[in-house]
């Protein structure tokens, strides 16, 4: 059935959504400085596209900025969590309150200590991003089966081969399924900085289309945002399905 | 005696803060001579996979002296192999690198394995086809039938040459058939490599079909409260489980098991 095709499923519901979009605000006869049709968005982005390309690319690049160190700072906490069960005792509430604050909060702290600028963007991205590849390491690093570490431990393994053989191959699944999390909040973590403090970037550029009532450009960032988050996603996923393919055998036998 | 435990007392501090100390096993004396095919068997909960982890040097006891080949046991020995009921086959890892894995950590392979890796991969493919999984090396272990991934974790325990090996239980998943195959395979293992072994399980004719000697452990706090010696020859055929020698024999062990469990009262439940 072409309903659930399943590789044609992702372009025909994104059609239908346009198309129910578009008729919505035609027959409600909805004004465009409230929701923009989907073909005044495409052209708002051809309009104005030397500045949603350049804005396109420095939230581009903060965020990968903000999700490297995420990433770099992730694997190394959640490497330190998982191996002794006392800095994780000690190390966990502690992350998990310091997760639970706005990270929209943060920014005019960080605006403080760096200025309006890329670095704001940067680190609000590193610090919305870093959590879920900290939990998820340490996920891996905390669930060996314990007749696994024995076989190793009653050869005389130490800690370090433990986590060498076994604990750090297990934890790779987490680690690649996290980062699809990670780029996606991320993103969020960028846009957020740009919106309050940034002179570039799509945030920076939503907010000044804003404030002339050029609505159709605010949905063309938003739309560049989704692009630009799909493809990342869409990236962070393959990586993860070459990385791990042991860890979804379904299919290969 | 090889393996020497005498007056072992074990106690599992209390899983919460409140909770009562698990005594698992106490005033525990057995001992397996060099070579000896041991079996222990008992009621579920009695402490025959704490004995494992005491004689492999995993655990230390209160109280009480655990020897193996004559030297007191205080850390992991390396001289012994492992294999537990769930076959703990790294599924990143084909079959003959998770057969491999033991060289990796256990002195002196572990400095030669780089230099020497062919004459390793050959010992890994001699000891894989010994247990009829010739081929397979190459098979990830998500490939292979619940059997066959047994067979590769016993060959996973013996790759390192151990002079004693201990099973937890390690056929106890698998089918009645695959069993009984896997019986002929680890008999078969024990008469060329002459190697000791301790196997806890709680399938009494498999205890009596491998075993030199059995042991039966009372019920928790575990204590070993009978012996018998196996008197069959070897090898055993299989039609041996049916014959009248081997049926008392099993039913005896079956009496000494249920008159440890009635002797603690139905309503103590202990986790293995």
């Amino acid at each position: 059935m072409w309903l659930t095709s399943e590789r044609a499923a992702p372009a025909i519901y994104t059609i239908a959504l346009l198309v129910f979009w578009e008729a919505a605000v035609w027959i409600g006869n909805m004004p465009t400085y409230i929701l923009p049709a989907p073909t005044v968005i495409a052209g708002a982005i051809v309009q104005y596209w030397g500045p949603i390309w350049k804005n396109s690319l420095v939230t581009l690049w903060t965020t990968l900025a903000g999700f490297g160190l995420a990433v770099v700072g992730g694997l190394a906490l959640g490497l330190l969590v998982g191996w002794s069960k006392s800095i994780y005792a000690g190390l966990y509430p502690l992350m998990v309150g310091f997760n639970s604050i706005p990270k929209v909060a943060v920014v005019p702290i960080l605006v403080i200590w760096f200025g309006i600028g890329v670095v704001p963007a940067i680190i609000t991205a590193f610090l919305i991003a870093f959590f879920p590849v900290v939990v998820n390491v340490a996920t891996g690093l905390a669930t060996i089966e314990p007749e696994t570490e024995d076989v190793l431990r009653a050869l005389g393994a130490s800690k370090w081969d433990v986590m060498t053989k076994i604990g750090i191959p297990r934890a790779l699944p987490y680690f690649f399924g996290s980062l699809k999390v990670a780029i996606t909040l991320a993103f969020v973590g960028s846009v957020v900085s740009e919106t309050i403090a940034a002179n570039a970037g799509l945030g920076h550029m939503m907010l000044a289309a804003q404030s002339q009532f050029n609505v159709p450009l605010v949905f063309a960032g938003l739309v560049m945002l989704a692009i630009e988050g799909i493809v990342m996603y869409a990236i962070m996923a393959e990586i993860e399905k070459r990385t791990t393919g042991w860890a979804r055998r379904s299919g290969q036998t | 005696m090889y393996v020497d435990l005498k007056g072992v007392r074990l106690e599992y501090p209390a899983a919460e803060p409140r909770g009562e100390p698990v005594l698992a096993l106490e005033e525990l004396t057995m001992g397996v001579g060099e070579g000896e095919f041991a079996a222990v068997v008992g009621p579920s909960g009695c402490g025959k996979s704490s004995l494992m982890r005491l004689a492999t040097g995993l655990r230390r006891p209160q109280e009480g002296d655990i020897s193996v080949a004559g030297a007191p046991v205080t850390g992991p020995l390396s001289i012994t192999g492992m294999a537990f009921q769930n076959p703990s086959l790294l599924p990143w890892r084909t079959t003959l690198a998770n057969v491999m894995l033991p060289l990796e950590i256990v002195r002196p392979h572990r400095g030669r394995l780089r230099r020497h890796r062919a004459e390793y991969e050959q010992q890994a493919e001699d000891l894989l086809s010994l247990v009829g999984l010739g081929g397979f090396g190459s098979r990830f272990p998500w490939q292979l039938s619940g059997g066959m991934q047994q067979r590769a974790n016993l060959c996973r325990a013996l790759i390192h040459d151990p002079v004693l090996l201990m099973l937890d239980e390690p056929f106890g998943a698998l089918d009645a058939f695959t069993r009984e195959e896997l019986w002929q395979v680890m008999a078969d293992l024990h008469a060329a490599k002459k190697f000791t072994v301790i196997l806890v399980t709680h399938d009494l004719r498999e205890a009596v079909y491998l075993a030199d000697k059995v042991f039966v452990m009372s019920a928790r706090p575990g204590k070993i409260i009978a012996e018998r010696k196996v008197p069959f020859e070897r090898p055993r055929p299989m039609d041996l489980i049916y014959e009248r020698e081997f049926v008392d024999l099993v039913q005896d062990l079956r009496g000494l098991i249920a008159d440890a469990r009635s002797g603690t009262g139905a309503g103590q439940r202990a986790a293995a």
